[in-house]
């Protein structure tokens, strides 16, 4: 391990949401990563810590917290990427409730999916003939773009309009609205374009991109929102969908 | 904002765009030609073509305004969705208001 020091001084958030930031000393090692730090603590030096991860290969979603001021899959954020300085401060993903040190309340996140209507709603009985899809349709393109979101909530966390808006969806229900929005399969759109034309819906966001610029599976919240705008939209005027109230 | 209110603000600036251009072009043409107030009235006096023009030039902006001013305050302030639309409607008639004003001064007096 050249040039890396051997120590590495880590801040992790302690309590709930009045806690504070308790910091450790973690041997350095080499292609460790922040959840390796943050595991580390918890197995030598502290096992009060709470946290919560599964597959630590980047494929469920549970691990995400923020790591130097920036929500992160902290599976596979490597160490050397984030602690130039030899500091890391890793806490609990923002815009959820902590309910202790770096685990956060998520149901929010996915009452909002279902609110979005994202729950898949067939349009065939398991006695009908497979649908038949080709994958290169623009429908599917559109639906295949953001079929690989894990549910992390690090859009979420990032989100400026989720932390001025309680009620706004985020950029995760909505991009998998706009998934289902698109998959030729589904029969479940005139209720989705409703849900999520009413306050708090697609229109709330802002397009700062944060979704977009914080994905770590680098899918883009912010276009499939703009889709979701468009096809609202049309829908209003043909008088598919009525205005909410709000 | 819902997908109504959305529309409206959409659709207003998209009317707006053209609209601001060739406002910037009169101000520049009014400008370079040294007209004095007394010129550009003598122009505009009786003109159902500036009347219309500012007439939904002026309305286009009371909506659109008055859209963003909801949005801000119903994310920004403390009041309720509600109560922010209340004060938007108010905010939108009273730039109605000075805008007809504007224009009854341009065209009619």
């Amino acid at each position: 391990m050249p040039e890396t020091p051997s120590e590495l001084s880590v801040s992790l958030w302690r309590g709930g949401e009045d806690g504070h930031y308790r910091t450790y000393i973690v041997p350095r090692r080499e292609s460790q990563t922040v959840l390796d730090v943050v595991t580390f603590v918890q197995r030598h030096l502290d096992p009060t810590l709470s946290y919560r991860f599964a597959c630590r290969v980047g494929v469920c979603g549970s691990c995400a917290m923020t790591v130097n001021g920036r929500p992160r899959w902290t599976c596979r954020t490597h160490v050397a990427k984030v602690a130039g300085s030899g500091r890391l401060q890793i806490g609990p993903l923002q815009n959820l409730a902590v309910i202790k040190d770096l685990t956060t309340d998520m149901e929010q996140f996915f009452q909002k999916w279902q609110q979005a209507k994202g729950v898949f709603a067939p349009s065939r009985t398991r006695n009908e003939a497979v649908a038949e899809i080709r994958p290169g349709t623009p429908a599917r393109v559109a639906a295949d773009a953001a079929i690989e979101c894990i549910n992390c909530g690090v859009c979420y966390a990032g989100c400026d309009t989720v932390r001025w808006n309680a009620a706004y969806l985020g950029p995760a229900a909505l991009t998998r609205a706009w998934t289902l929005v698109n998959d030729e399969r589904d029969a479940g759109n005139a209720a989705r374009l409703q849900a999520i034309s009413a306050s708090g819906g697609c229109h709330a966001c802002h397009s700062h991109q944060s979704c977009q610029e914080l994905c770590p599976q680098a899918l883009n919240p912010t276009a499939a929102i703009a889709g979701l705008k468009r096809r609202t939209a049309a829908a209003y005027l043909k008088g598919e969908i009525k205005a909410n109230k709000g | 904002m819902n997908v109504r209110l959305y529309v409206w603000q959409r659709a207003t600036a998209a009317l707006m765009a053209p609209l601001v251009l060739i406002h910037i072009a009169v101000i520049f043409y009014a400008t370079r030609q040294n007209l004095t107030a007394a010129d550009i009235l003598s122009r505009t006096h009786g003109s159902i073509v500036w009347a219309a023009y500012y007439g939904i030039f002026v309305a286009a902006v009371s909506i659109h305004a008055s859209i963003g001013v909801r949005n801000i305050l119903a994310e920004w302030s403390p009041l309720s969705e509600r109560r922010a639309g209340l004060f938007a409607v108010v905010v939108g008639m009273v730039l109605m208001l000075l805008g007809v004003h504007a224009i009854v001064a341009l065209v009619v007096t």
